[in-house]
């Protein structure tokens, strides 16, 4: 059977600087007919640069300066700019990462998927209308002949990301190129696109490239994967032999970087130092500088491509047939760095150092030319919580819950509608101003995205400093004032900050675009510690960031944690951090918990439906354990116009009509576990429901 | 004293203008992050091109800002002391005394020997004849201009371009020494480096806009002793004199204008942005407002306001020059007011997006004060917009003088701008023959001002921006060395996505 795709020895370089950088490094890997092929990486090891330039829509620095892409024999890159045209959307197509984006967003979903079938079949009037409404309801756009004259921004993201799809198999490709297709995405909407995808494969036949960094997406769709290392292909094996048995030490690395429950005594494994400039040239294995197996050899020899088992190849001197030095088992696994992490004994001194009682911000909606109050959006709608000193809260919900909210209104960055924030006994809803100011730096934020929050202006020093200055100098004027010895001490302070995350200290003269983002986001947490305060919340402090940098941050946040009984409210979307940092955790929907317990309770038993469903729609690795995905229908609506009675019945499964009028009363099951949900409560005695797990 | 120091209002702020800048000179070069995108511009050839030519205009304009009145030559003896010439001068007049008070009849052209005009006149035996008549000082030295003129124009261009370039090696051997000294280089070692364009500024090409620089001027200077190398004007003057003294009009208009704007525009602009809510509104509606106003129609009223004011307190101004002066001042008073509100409404839009940047949010995590806020993170986030309009507005206003003058309420008409002598030369573009040396005069040095201002406003820009990397400039030179060993029919596409993205 000869492959659909072949590209080989593909090397791509972009200019840029002195050196030209090798992006994409003698790349070479087969697609068969129907087959998904998943290409894995870290961010900037070349995988979009790989599928840009199969479509030869590199930016105008890049350049392919050799190799071949053969689709069907036929080389793609030998090929004229106007045929090229009549390849791209005909028989490869390409789904991109930000359906927002994607879309242009002056003509209707039914024009952009119509052009398409213009340009390729020449279809005309009522034979398009027709086309066209057949592709939206294949992938399953409700209400098709209404919706296809609307605007891409009546559609919601993953109704984007379905029209994104639409167009692109509206050419009906034989390739379908997929650039992270769900990393914009909430889980349960990841699930429906994924299910989506896979579906549409197998009716219409055709082959997926899938680029993900994502193990739990290769996971679950992939036929082959393989890894991608500073512009090259590592490993590559059948995702059976891939997932059972890694082999390349920066897949093993990958593996253990992933937080989870089984790890949270251990902290994660991190792979050192960062991926190499691809502007330089290599003399050996790429990885030897950050691989913990690396011997002499691996640093004068480019390690050529050795077989594991049939169909498992890796590039590593550890698997060579002729290496002297060969490792009696080179699959080991990885050990752990457990640097003896001695369980932390919070004080139980403050059992309640944050309590948030029925916090409510709603945002008024102005409409008309007096700017008249015509109704609000429901952020947050009465959320309690408490954390104790020393102990991690996970705040779990979908983009849009409200969970961000929740977070800056604690730190009153919005000032709550109602309900009320004690921190550590102090009411700090209405607080004045200026002692609110005062209060300021013993709870502190740590915001999602390091590349808006470093003021591009300021030397990491000065960023640093800015709390220092804000806080205690401010309130104790009289021994600073410009006296040169307290100077000389706020560096020594700002040094061992950076120290304490990991950080060089002349990292302080340099400006935040010199970083990378795990740089910027420990000097993000820096920034929060030089005021040494006891709470910390941390908005989505890894959803940037790569997997590898990911476990170094969420083990630096440990380790914080144990040394500076430190609290956190952890905001974030991602089950497995949970699983791995958090004590207890709380389900949001639609600006209102769900479901509150400790970890083990809520993640081992989860009593909502909601929870259940979420849960069931995070992508595992472990697919020898078969589960049941949940799918849930639709989106969640919009907070402006929440549904009536429970907010989740539209989606429920197990939704009655008690459920449609009035919002359910908490249920508990343990001091500590409680949910909002008819099933459980004693007003109703329904039958349990049978728990998928 | 042989002379009276004046000065003038505009003077004044022209000389707080330079402490402000030899401040900010000091306190950057003491600061050593904030002196590295300095360097930055250092290192842009065009950049230090256009700041070569600038220097050279603000060097003439601050000659032209040094007032004083000379003392005249009294036969009585007063009790008060020597009397001064009621005529401020500066030191550009008295360095171009010769092109001041060599008057011409009228209209010559550029060369000339001859007015530009017949005119009878009456021979030794009495006949009279219309022909042009000879210049009394363009060309004097000739005997017979038909023959003469060629050799003797040569000779002296000749004369006139080794003296500059003669200069210019003088300039340079200092300019050469200097950095030797400071590079720990030998002379000839730091010569090579600089031919070689290897310096970390662009030395090579300072030095070849200062060699067309002075061999320009050394030229025009030579030349200029004995011919109006520009021409006369309708009364006479000439009119290189007139375009010299025009640089100091346009650089006052360009400067203090911005000057009296930005704290309006700046203050007014983040305060809306910052605070919204009534303050955003009242600021608004007040920029709407003004800016709903005709702006020609309001300089207008206030200039005219002025001019009745400056009329009827005659008594208040000792000399002419200090009344044309006031007028300047006002003129850039009333541009500034009526031109902040452009730059207000971008800062605002620009404010209204920072101040939800999360670093914001995370000073006020931290207990900021607004002030604190607003100073230190979003003052040095729109400085790019400020500067890149200061520098805009630099050339529009230039050009608005012009504009207002030739409607006629523009600056006083006893002060030379761009302005003035282009409104006195409009009429002469209908005359046949045509007198086109005004304006071109007039639209050369203008251009020459304007360009070399926007260009060194784009390098700061790109220096300044941390988000512009100055090393893409090489892509196309290494892209072009490389075509020939490439597979066939490679076509670079479009740029469908950022390259550094993941």
């Amino acid at each position: 059977m000869t492959p659909l795709l072949k590209i080989s020895n593909l090397e791509t370089i972009v200019h840029k600087g002195l050196k030209p950088v090798r992006v994409v490094n003698g790349l070479t890997l087969q697609i068969m007919k129907g087959e998904t092929f998943a290409l894995l990486g870290e961010s900037g090891c070349g995988k979009s640069m790989t599928a840009l330039s199969v479509m030869r829509l590199l930016p105008e620095a890049g350049e392919i300066i050799s190799g071949s892409v053969k689709i069907g024999g036929e080389d793609l890159l030998l090929l004229p700019e106007s045929a090229m045209r009549n390849i791209r959307g005909r028989r490869i197509s390409m789904i991109f990462q930000e359906p927002m984006l994607s879309l242009n967003p002056v003509l209707t979903v039914a024009d952009q998927v119509g052009e398409v079938l213009q340009q390729h079949f020449n279809l005309q009037g009522i034979a398009l209308k027709e086309r066209i409404l057949k592709i939206l309801n294949q992938v399953g756009i409700p209400d098709v002949p209404n919706r296809m004259f609307e605007y891409p921004f009546q559609f919601s993201g993953g109704m984007k990301q379905r029209v994104m799809i639409a167009m692109a198999l509206a050419g009906e490709p034989e390739l379908l190129i997929a650039d992270e297709p769900t990393t914009a995405l909430d889980v349960t909407i990841q699930a429906q696109v994924l299910a989506l995808m896979s579906s549409l494969q197998q009716y219409n036949g055709m082959a997926i490239l899938l680029i993900t960094h994502d193990l739990g997406v290769v996971a679950e769709m992939a036929h082959q994967v393989a890894v991608m290392y500073a512009g090259e292909i590592v490993e590559t094996a059948a995702r059976d032999q891939f997932f059972r048995n890694p082999a390349h030490p920066y897949s093993l690395k990958l593996f253990a970087a992933l937080p989870g429950k089984k790890k949270r005594e251990k902290g994660l494994a991190t792979i050192n130092g960062t991926m190499p400039l691809l502007s330089r040239e290599f003399i050996g294995c790429r990885f030897a500088d950050r691989c913990d197996h690396a011997w002499d050899l691996c640093h004068v020899s480019v390690p050529e491509w050795n077989e594991v088992t049939a169909g498992h190849q890796v590039r590593c001197h550890l698997f060579s047939k002729n290496s002297e030095y060969r490792v009696e088992s080179p699959v080991k696994k990885v050990e752990i760095s457990s640097q003896a992490m001695s369980a932390f004994q919070a004080p139980t001194s403050n059992p309640q150092l944050l309590r948030v009682t029925n916090l409510k911000v709603h945002f008024p909606i102005h409409k008309g030319l007096m700017k008249r109050v015509t109704g609000h959006i429901k952020a947050v709608d009465g959320v309690s919580l408490t954390i104790p000193q020393g102990r991690t809260l996970a705040l779990v919900g979908e983009s849009g819950c409200g969970k961000t909210t929740v977070g800056k209104a604690i730190l009153q960055l919005i000032p709550p509608t109602a309900g009320s924030v004690q921190y550590d006994g102090l009411e700090l809803v209405g607080l004045e101003r200026k002692k609110l100011r005062e209060k300021r730096t013993e709870f502190q934020i740590v915001f999602q995205d390091p590349y808006s929050s470093l003021n591009p202006r300021m030397r990491i020093i000065d960023i640093i400093k800015e709390g220092i200055n804000s806080s205690d100098i401010k309130f104790n004027r009289g021994m600073s004032g410009g006296n040169p010895r307290s100077l000389i001490s706020e560096e020594e302070k700002v040094d061992t900050l950076l120290q304490r995350v990991g950080l060089p200290p002349d990292t302080g003269w340099r400006y935040p675009h010199e970083f990378s983002g795990g740089q910027r986001q420990r000097i993000a947490i820096a920034r929060a510690l030089a005021v040494n305060p006891r709470l910390l919340i941390c908005d989505e402090p890894t959803s940037a960031l790569d997997v590898s940098v990911q476990a170094q941050i969420l083990n630096l946040l440990e380790e914080l944690q144990n040394s500076l009984g430190l609290s956190y409210l952890f905001i974030t979307h991602n089950i497995s951090v949970v699983e791995y940092l958090a004590d207890e955790i709380a389900v949001m929907y639609l600006g209102r918990i769900v479901e509150q317990g400790t970890v083990d309770e809520v993640l081992g038993n989860p009593r909502h439906p909601y929870t259940q469903a979420l849960l069931s729609a995070v992508p595992v690795i472990e697919f020898e354990s078969k589960r049941e995905i949940i799918r849930l229908h639709g989106d969640s609506p919009s907070p402006v116009n929440p549904p009536s009675g429970c907010h989740f019945h539209p989606r429920c499964h197990h939704a009655t009509s008690i459920c449609h009028t009035i919002y359910p009363e908490e249920t508990a099951f343990s001091p500590t576990h409680i949910t909002r949900c008819y099933l459980y409560s004693k007003e109703r005695n329904l039958p349990h429901p049978q728990m998928q797990k | 004293m042989p002379f009276k120091p004046i000065v003038l209002w505009t003077d004044a702020l022209i000389y707080l203008l330079l402490v402000v800048i030899v401040f900010f000179v000091w306190y950057v070069r003491s600061n050593k992050h904030l002196l590295e995108p300095w360097r930055r511009v250092g290192h842009s050839t065009s950049g230090m091109m256009a700041l070569t030519l600038l220097v050279f205009f603000i060097t003439i304009g601050l000659l032209d800002t040094v007032h004083f009145r000379s003392a005249v030559e009294s036969n009585r003896d007063t009790e008060s002391g020597t009397i001064y010439s009621a005529e401020v001068l500066s030191l550009l007049d008295v360095i171009a005394t010769p092109l001041r008070t060599r008057l011409e009849k009228t209209y010559s052209a550029p060369f000339a020997t001859h007015l530009y005009t017949k005119e009878t006149i009456e021979l030794s035996d009495g006949k009279q004849v219309r022909e042009f008549p000879r210049l009394v000082f363009g060309g004097a030295n000739l005997q017979d201009p038909k023959t003469q003129f060629t050799a003797d124009f040569a000779s002296r261009a000749f004369i006139g371009l080794s003296f500059g370039i003669f200069i210019w090696c003088i300039c340079a051997i200092l300019l050469i020494t200097l950095l030797a000294s400071m590079g720990g280089h030998k002379f000839s070692e730091t010569l090579s480096i600089i031919w070689r364009n290897e310096t970390e500024s662009p030395w090579k090409y300072v030095l070849l806009t200062l060699a067309l620089i002075f061999s320009l001027a050394g030229t025009a200077i030579t030349l200029s002793a004995h011919y109006h190398i520009l021409g006369t004007d309708k009364v006479g003057q000439d009119v290189f004199y007139q375009s010299l003294k025009s640089i100091r009009t346009g650089l006052v208009i360009g400067t203090l204008t911005t000057l009296i704007m930005l704290p309006f525009a700046i203050l007014l602009g983040i305060m809306a942005g910052y605070f919204k809510g009534w303050v955003d509104d009242v600021i608004q509606y007040t920029y709407t407002t003004l800016s709903s106003i005709p702006s020609v129609l309001l300089i207008a009223a206030a200039v005219l306001m002025m001019q009745v004011y400056t009329e009827t307190h005659l008594e208040l101004f000792d000399t002419i020059a200090a009344r044309a002066d006031l007028r300047l001042l006002f003129l850039c008073i009333i541009l500034g007011v009526t031109s902040w509100t452009g730059l207000c409404r971008l800062l605002r839009g620009e404010t209204l997006k920072l101040r939800e940047m999360e670093y914001i949010q995370a000073a006020h995590a931290f207990g900021a004060s607004h002030w604190r806020i607003i100073s230190r993170h979003i003052l040095p986030n729109v400085m790019h917009i400020i500067l890149i309009t200061t520098v805009m507005d630099f050339s529009g206003l230039v050009l608005a003088e012009a504009v207002l003058s030739y409607v006629g309420v523009g600056v006083d008409p006893s002060m030379i701008s761009f302005g003035t002598m282009i409104n006195a030369a409009r009429l002469e573009m209908a005359r046949e023959p045509m007198v086109w040396w005004p304006l071109l005069s007039a639209f050369s040095f203008m251009f020459a001002l304007v360009l070399s201002a926007n260009l060194f406003a784009d390098s700061v820009q790109d220096a300044f921006n941390p988000r512009i990397k100055t090393s893409l400039i090489r892509i196309g030179k290494s892209r072009q060395g490389k075509q020939g060993n490439k597979l066939e029919n490679k076509v670079v596409v479009s740029i469908i996505r950022d390259s550094t993205s993941p």
